[in-house]
């Protein structure tokens, strides 16, 4: 590395540099950076399999290897450092069936997702799938859980899921393990949660008019006013009990 | 110590009759179970393949579930299970070079040697709770009811895996005996009901079925009580078709061994989930005044 004579600074940056392996072909690049930004620095340039770089979205997968070592290793791009002698590739998308359905006539039965997914008992329990996982869910065990018709905990395991599919690129089922998870959680979340109630109150009461009057007199302030009613609102304790109330009730 | 349960798949749908009825026995004779926390599918059926051993990963991982959760012993009450993951079990503690390759298949797995000891809730009444116990438990005697214990396949084969004598087994039949039934033994107890040729051939497997019922009745039973969902498939919901198809064919009252054990025991009605048998089921019991009619 180069190093700037003393006169000009009074501190040196040393960049470390390191070997990785983009699709067989090897680069140096700065040991602090992530895999996603590494390739850039090497000269790709995204324009697909690159979506919120924030950890989130499931478009950046990333299958590498480590020398002298037989796993395979997953992580998004955006959120993995780089690896001295890492072999990696980038999987933005891989292929994978997703059944066709009427929402709405569904009702949330297993036989519904059973029907719609029959290679679900494709599935002999061999876990790569779970092994692959970017996002630790153990997707195996919500497969297991659908096999026996318990749709609630299939959501609530694969609630992290972020639909990369590595899950599919691994199964030798053949499953669309994520859809099949997808479908879960709806039916989950439409038809097997308690209904909340209060929310149909609260409705009402909204379309009543029970608001009208508070949204009005905000409305007619002016900058400053408003500027001070929300300054000066009175907030919920940190601290606060159950039990608590505001000291203004009218719109409870 | 409580012990591990191992439902299976089925008994948590379309065979929940078997898994309701026998949790409720088993709270109303003592025993302290637990259903394993994690738990995937056994594989239904054992591959008679001598080198797939893929298959026989699901099973041997619900066996290291069994272990991680620090027990020695899992109940099963579907035979098909029993007879996947206690043959799995058998692999592991026989062949050193099939568990080495399951093991290092394994590789997020703790090793697993063939620790565990897989039982079926009928062995484990004869062993560990014992018939008198179950006697004991008994308020309303199954007086007058002829029953034939149907094993089938999965009980008894191969015999290292058997809970009882594979030609001649008794464990059944005591077991009736000792809720205050008539059991009705048949050569046809341990005869395959055609387990899944029922989908790729399921006229055999509907003659050989019927070939069963035939045979209990010929002997005087006037119902037949079973471990297994498969067989309940094939005797029960099938038996319309046989009626239809077989002339001389009888209705037969199919039971699953634990309904029949949770009505002796006196446990409430609805644990038995009996809208899922043949109609005829309630029926003879209505008519024997075991249930209220």
């Amino acid at each position: 590395m180069s190093v700037v004579p003393q006169e000009e600074s009074t501190a040196t940056v040393e960049t470390k540099m390191v070997p990785i392996y983009v699709m067989g072909k090897r680069y140096e690049v700065p040991a602090t950076l992530t895999i996603m930004k590494a390739i850039e620095y090497a000269g790709y340039k995204y324009i697909r399999g690159c979506g919120c770089r924030g950890g989130v979205c499931g478009a950046c997968s990333t299958v590498y290897r480590k020398p002298g070592d037989y796993k395979i290793y997953t992580g998004l791009a955006c959120q993995t450092v780089v690896e001295p002698e890492m072999y990696l590739t980038q999987i933005p998308f891989y292929p994978a069936n997703r059944a066709t359905y009427d929402f709405a006539e569904l009702t949330g039965t297993p036989d519904e997702i059973n029907r719609l997914y029959p290679e679900l008992f494709r599935c002999v329990a061999c876990n790569a799938c779970t092994k692959v996982c970017p996002m630790d869910v153990q997707v195996m065990d919500y497969i297991a859980a659908l096999k026996r018709g318990d749709i609630k905990a299939a959501a609530e395991i694969s609630f992290d899921c972020i639909q990369c599919g590595l899950c599919a690129s691994r199964c030798m089922g053949e499953l669309p393990q994520y859809h099949i998870a997808q479908l879960a959680r709806r039916l989950n979340g439409a038809y097997l949660t308690p209904k909340a109630e209060h929310l149909k109150t609260m409705c009402a009461n909204i379309e009543a008019g029970r608001y009208d009057k508070g949204l009005a007199e905000l409305k007619g302030m002016d900058l400053q006013a408003l500027r001070k009613t929300y300054q000066e609102r009175e907030m919920e304790p940190a601290t606060a009990g159950e039990d608590w109330t505001p000291q203004d009730r009218s719109y409870l | 110590m409580k012990i591990a349960y191992y439902p299976g798949c089925t008994l948590k749908t379309k065979g929940k009759s078997l898994e309701t009825s026998a949790l409720a026995c088993m709270t109303a004779l003592g025993i302290e179970f637990e259903e394993l926390v994690r738990w995937n599918c056994c594989g239904a059926v054992y591959s008679l393949a001598d080198d797939d051993l893929i298959h026989v990963v699901a099973p041997v991982r619900d066996l290291v579930r069994v272990q991680q959760a620090g027990h020695d012993k899992v109940i099963t009450l579907c035979s098909m299970c029993y007879n996947t993951l206690a043959r799995a079990n058998e692999l592991m503690r026989t062949d050193e070079e099939k568990r080495k390759t399951i093991n290092d298949f394994m590789d997020e797995e703790p090793d697993y040697t063939g620790g565990v000891e897989v039982l079926h809730f009928l062995d484990f009444l004869r062993d560990e709770v014992g018939w008198d116990r179950v006697k004991e438990k008994v308020t309303r005697p199954l007086a007058g009811l002829k029953v034939a214990p149907y094993y089938g396949c999965t009980l008894l084969r191969p015999k290292e895996i058997a809970i009882d004598r594979v030609d001649k087994p008794e464990v059944m039949h005591d077991f009736l005996q000792a809720l205050g039934a008539e059991a009705v033994d048949f050569p046809g107890a341990i005869q395959c009901c055609g387990a899944y040729q029922v989908l790729g051939n399921p006229e055999a497997a509907l003659k050989v079925s019927h070939d069963i019922l035939s045979d209990a009745t010929a002997h005087g039973a006037e119902a037949l009580a079973l471990t297994c969902p498969l067989c309940d498939y094939n005797m029960s919901k099938r038996q319309d078709k046989m009626l239809q198809q077989y002339e001389g064919a009888k209705e037969v009252p199919i039971y699953y061994f634990t309904q029949l054990m949770a009505i002796a025991m006196g446990i409430p009605i609805e644990e038995c989930h009996f809208e899922l048998n043949r109609e005829s089921s309630v029926q003879l019991l209505k008519a024997k005044n075991l249930v209220a009619g």
